[in-house]
């Protein structure tokens, strides 16, 4: 049986002139039906050839004034209106900090169901596959409403190259924002650094980490990684590292190719948030800590002996 | 000042939870705790009346058995609370936030609704977007700060990446609470027992013309989600240790 095409926009997140690979994930998800890639910028030449390499039949240039300023509650309209404009079955985008709330304006906009944060995604079925109570279960959901909404965990589909033709279209949205809320300023890390989920390599600590300044000796193996660095509830608690980077329940959840737990002892809460991970490695001097049971590798000893070491093999 | 907080009442996460049926999970054996993210928009609430004077007005949509984590909410300060009972634990965020709505305009507006910025059990992150729109009022998720001034609130709310953006909100508006916004307080055992003689007014849902089985999504399959065996733990030296794991994660797991 061959499968309806259904159309489906996506909502591609951009950075520094880039695709984000997430995004191209999310493309892989909807592959063989009818991609339209929407893209919130006038000029779509720089993601055109790649967008088109992913799957995207149509490239949608959004004009709209987007800057770190723009009123969710707008782009929520603009995506509305697009909708309206090109008739989706489904739209689907990642479960970012950007893309879950903007799917929740937008479904809430609409009136019709959304799933957060899934893992899988059959656009034809309009079913999903989501984590439910802290990761240890997983739902098969089934959405009867008019269209499927949905957003990915970020890294749970690898992206694939499926070519198509990538023919750009601009789209001028008639949308205004409600003027319920104004963004009066953006406050950026004084590094530019990775988002933590979505980077396909993630190094942890934990209370083992004892100080704020070895989370420096994390920093430098990430960066040899181009990954992000994350902290156990244990070493937030302990105010050595910040809550933005908290990975677990009442933290982030992430999902990466490899995760390596740094002196983390594996508390079910912390599981919440990286069990998904496609590798993960642990690193604890205690032979007996409980995330030994349920990583893919081990290594028993001292992380300020064995992180380092690590660095420099890489 | 009058301040609804929405609160729901949710399996603890250090549960084991047993799958049954197709898609069911048995609920006898499970503790159920007051979710953790309300606990800091109680809070906050809490706070804000203890300075500025008003109430704190509780709202959970929930099982018969929900009674404890309202008693918990009124034992961290709240005055009252509204229970809208059900007989099902997911219940579609649509109809979630209809039943808020349907309860806060029977109540009497309030001038902010707090709500935690998602549940533990259904991780769905959207009844409080839906609760907003439907009353036409703004909302932040994720806010992690606050200060409250005479006709506006400006919140911090993480954006990714480690950013955060500074939002200013006119009243009412509703904000999801995260960790970081305050401390949650303990409640003492007066608080506890004073707690118990607090007004909570129960409402069916279906008194509030509500249809449990009004839904769009449905659940057809719940499995518990694959667990890890035990990791394969490395031998030899730190050096040597280290070595087969790059090797490992190069050549047998490509993950760079």
């Amino acid at each position: 049986m061959t499968q309806a095409m259904i159309r489906t926009g996506i909502l591609i997140e951009v950075e520094n002139n880039l695709v984000k690979e997430t995004s191209l994930g999310v493309m892989t998800a909807a592959a063989g039906h009818e991609i339209y890639a929407l893209v919130m910028s006038d000029d779509v030449s720089v993601f055109k050839d790649k967008l088109a390499e992913y799957g995207a039949d149509y490239v949608v240039s959004i004009k709209c004034v987007e800057d770190d300023k723009t009123s969710p509650d707008l782009v929520a309209q603009i995506l509305v209106a697009a909708i309206e404009e090109y008739g989706f079955e489904a739209l689907l985008g990642t479960a970012g900090a950007m893309g879950k709330d903007l799917f929740a304006r937008t479904a809430a906009i609409l009136g019709e169901p959304l799933i957060s944060d899934c893992i899988e995604v059959d656009v034809e079925g309009k079913k999903v596959v989501k984590s439910h109570f802290s990761g240890k279960t997983f739902a098969t959901l089934k959405v009867t409403g008019a269209m499927l909404l949905c957003t990915l965990r970020p890294n749970a589909i690898e992206p694939l190259p499926s070519s198509a033709e990538g023919q750009v279209i601009s789209f001028e949205p008639d949308a205004a924002d409600p003027g319920l809320m104004k963004i009066v300023e953006v406050k950026k890390d004084s590094e530019d650094k990775l988002d933590l989920i979505e980077a396909s390599i993630v190094i942890s600590g934990g209370r083992a980490m004892k100080a704020s300044e070895n989370f420096k000796m994390l920093d430098t193996c990430a960066a040899k990684l181009d990954g992000a660095v994350g902290a156990s509830r244990a070493a937030v608690d302990a105010g050595f590292a910040p809550h933005t980077i908290q990975v677990g329940q009442t933290g982030k959840t992430v999902s990466p190719k490899l995760y390596i737990a740094c002196g983390i002892s594996g508390a079910v809460q912390h599981f919440a948030g990286m069990k998904t991970s496609k590798v993960i490695v642990a690193i604890n001097e205690d032979k007996d800590a409980p995330i030994f049971s349920k990583c893919d590798y081990g290594i028993v000893g001292d992380i300020f002996d064995v992180v380092p070491a690590l660095t420099s093999k890489l | 000042m009058k301040i609804f907080v929405c609160a729901k009442h949710v399996p603890d996460t250090a549960n084991n939870i047993t799958v049954a049926g197709e898609n069911a999970y048995d609920d006898s054996d499970v503790k159920f705790i007051l979710n953790p993210y309300d606990e800091y928009g109680i809070e906050e609430a809490v706070s804000i009346v203890e300075d500025k004077g008003g109430e704190v007005v509780v709202v959970t949509v929930g099982k018969e058995a929900a009674t404890t984590s309202i008693r918990s909410a009124l034992a961290m300060g709240a005055n009252r609370a509204i229970h809208v009972k059900t007989d099902v634990q997911f219940l579609d965020s649509s109809l979630t936030a209809k039943a808020l709505k349907a309860v806060m305009e029977e109540d009497g507006a309030g001038d902010i609704i707090f709500t935690g910025k998602g549940s533990v059990d259904t991780e769905s992150f959207q009844t409080q977007y839906r609760l907003a729109n439907s009353l036409g009022i703004p909302i932040v998720n994720d806010v992690s700060s606050l200060s409250l001034d005479a006709d506006k609130v400006t919140v911090t709310a993480e954006i990714g990446g480690g950013a955060k953006q500074v939002v200013e909100l006119s009243l009412p508006c509703v904000i999801g609470a995260t960790k970081g916004l305050n401390e949650p307080r303990y409640p003492k055992v007066m608080q506890v027992m004073k707690a118990k003689k607090k007004e909570v007014k129960e409402i069916e849902l279906s008194a509030l013309g509500i249809d449990v089985f009004d839904k769009k999504i449905t659940m057809e399959k719940l499995a518990l989600a694959p667990e890890r065996s035990g990791g394969k733990l490395l031998e030899g030296s730190v050096d040597d240790q280290v070595t087969e794991l790059v090797r490992i994660l190069k050549e047998d797991e490509k993950v760079f």
